[in-house]
């Protein structure tokens, strides 16, 4: 079915190296997130894997069969772009049904998938609208139906969810989850938010410069990073990142905490420091503090949302040194 | 208003903008009240031409004297078709400067619009030969080709300019459901940018219409357009103002009713992309 590998796949643009030689390997079934920092080459890959961008060297194999060569449609690839991209002279039927149309599939079956789309995606009663009178979030569904229609062997997100408001994004997200858990298909997702990494992915690629960094599940690179990027990337709060004396104590370069890692006191503990500026959740409280000693940069610290701290206070913090991270020169995991 | 803007104020530019559309329009109003008027009236002083008696002569004279319904013919012929052309050639031109430029499209494009800063008279002996050569003179196929190539620089840019504004992910969602490219111009590209096609058609209908330098060297009688047809009037001596008035009336008619009815088009097409 929908399983797809990369094989020393390179892309420049002129003289630029985007995408260095990269090996991946994309089990059928899979939800893979594809996460890191803007620029990273995520799109890039993604738009390799489509199709909508020419290797520069290496293969593509999507289930067995050499792909690098063939054009997007002949991928059996769906894909849901950021903008959406409908077309916006047809109506969302006319949308749904454009792939249908393409690949002339017979008119009783293409009515037939389009009204099972349509109640899978709550489209029903807006089937003749034009895409310019719907929300962003149905403008989303129409895309996502526009893709199952096709029975694809793996769906394809470019950052899907960022153009819509945070309440919506949640939403859409377990719609995704939902629509993953019942079709059962690959999909490979590209996004900059580590929280939808975590929450979505069964395997995580995170990349950097258009290396890969380490793949995994969620919870492997949230307890096991390869290395400084990675602990700094994923997670959120971001790892506290600490060399100097803390480190060499610990016999590092660089000693990582998670911000939850770290028990607070009012009263005792081993480092010292100034609450600078409290967020409160209500469940939880991040606090970012100064002037502790260890370094420039302020450390997170999550905190039970009851407990009453406020700019200025003086706390004690304690870390739990089984759960510390440590990295070498390199910043490679120790 | 962000702005305040005096009742005095607003008079004077409204006066002021009246005064200068009527100045631009006077001539076109001449043009036809010289045409109701008789040859000796034509002449007279402006005042005098207003009082005189009304007549039709003209236009009977000008009906007897030449076919007008062939130049007409010939016209819509010469300007449909030579548009026609034009963005059958164009449309595929635009769509890969817009969608998969290259290093030097931008100079290609350049380029091209520099070839109508040429004087035309610059190629005519060239082109008049070549005509000759192929038998093309006087012949309606040759003029539609002879526009096509003259209004295409300004057809692909605007093309160009409107394509621009589609994005492009829309034609990769299009690419990724299976468009071929001959499908993703014609379902995708062309209906979406019909606001800017339907006005790169009307312009180059009349751009084509009103070119009077090729029409009338390229031509003789049978191809004759209606710019041919205002030319016959004019003469260096004896009364001719008023037939060449009527003349210029039934010729620049059909183009006016057409700009009339389509100038909100034209006008929506040509501020496209100017404004987001």
């Amino acid at each position: 079915m929908g399983r797809i590998q990369l094989e020393k796949v390179t892309k420049s643009f002129g003289e630029v190296n985007v995408i260095p030689p990269l090996d991946l390997e994309i089990n059928d079934g899979e939800f893979v997130v594809f996460v890191g920092p803007s620029g990273c080459g995520k799109s890039t890959l993604l738009r390799l894997i489509a199709g909508l961008e020419d290797v520069t060297s290496g293969k593509i194999e999507i289930d067995g069969t050499n792909a690098t060569e063939l054009a997007p449609a002949q991928r059996g690839l769906a894909m849901v772009f950021q903008s959406y991209a409908l077309y916006p002279h047809m109506s969302v039927r006319k949308n749904i049904a454009f792939p249908m149309k393409m690949a002339k599939v017979p008119q009783d079956e293409q009515k037939r998938r389009i009204d099972a789309a349509a109640k899978a995606l709550n489209l029903t009663d807006y089937l003749d609208r034009r895409p310019g009178q719907l929300s962003g979030g149905q403008r989303q569904r129409v895309a996502i139906g526009r893709a199952i229609v096709r029975e694809p062997q793996a769906f394809l997100f470019d950052e899907p969810l960022s153009n819509l408001d945070a309440a919506l994004r949640v939403g859409m997200r377990l719609e995704i989850m939902e629509l993953h858990e019942r079709l059962a298909t690959t999909m490979i997702y590209v996004t900059h938010d580590q929280v939808e990494a975590m929450t979505m992915a069964d395997k995580i690629v995170v990349l950097r410069a258009g290396h890969i960094e380490q793949v995994g599940s969620p919870l492997e690179l949230y307890h096991n990073p390869r290395n400084e990027f990675v602990a700094g990337f994923i997670g959120s709060p971001k790892m506290n990142l600490l060399k100097g004396d803390t480190a060499r104590q610990h016999g590092a370069a660089t000693v990582g905490v998670r911000p939850e890692h770290i028990a607070v006191s009012t009263t005792e503990g081993l480092w010292q420091g100034k609450v600078n500026v409290a967020e409160h959740l209500g469940s939880d409280t991040f606090l970012h503090v100064n002037d502790h000693g260890l370094g420039s940069e302020p450390l997170t610290v999550r905190v039970d949302g009851e407990l009453p701290v406020k700019h200025g206070d003086t706390i004690f913090m304690t870390p739990d040194t089984s759960k510390m991270h440590r990295f070498d020169d390199e910043g490679l995991r120790l | 208003m962000a702005r305040a803007v005096t009742n005095r104020r607003k008079a004077i530019v409204t006066v002021a903008a009246w005064l200068i559309a009527i100045a631009i329009f006077f001539p076109i109003f001449w043009i036809v009240v010289l045409s109701f008027k008789t040859e000796g009236n034509a002449i007279k002083d402006p005042l005098e031409v207003l009082t005189s008696a009304w007549t039709f002569d003209s236009y009977a004279t000008v009906q007897e004297r030449s076919n007008y319904f062939r130049h007409f013919w010939n016209s819509v012929i010469l300007s449909v078709g030579s548009t026609v052309l034009g963005l059958i050639i164009a449309v595929p031109a635009a769509w890969a400067m817009a969608f998969v430029p290259g290093k030097r499209t931008k100079d290609v494009l350049m380029w091209m619009l520099s070839t109508k800063m040429l004087p035309p008279v610059g190629v005519l002996v060239p082109i008049y030969l070549i005509f000759r050569d192929l038998g093309l003179l006087d012949s309606r196929i040759g003029l539609v080709i002879v526009l096509t190539l003259i209004n295409l620089p300004i057809i692909v840019w605007m093309l160009y300019t409107y394509f621009r504004e589609i994005p492009g992910e829309i034609l990769e969602a299009a690419r990724m459901d299976g468009a071929t490219l001959r499908d993703e111009i014609i379902h995708v590209l062309t209906p979406m940018a019909v606001p800017g096609i339907a006005s790169t058609l009307l312009l180059n209908i009349i751009l084509a219409w009103n070119e009077a330098f090729w029409t009338l060297n390229l031509t003789a009688a049978k191809a004759a357009p209606l710019t041919a047809f205002i030319a016959s009037y004019s003469s260096p001596e004896g009364l001719f103002y008023a037939k060449l008035s009527a003349a210029s009336t039934m010729a620049i008619a059909p183009i006016l009713i057409m700009g009339w009815f389509s100038q909100k088009q034209l006008v929506r097409g040509l501020t496209f992309g100017a404004v987001k």
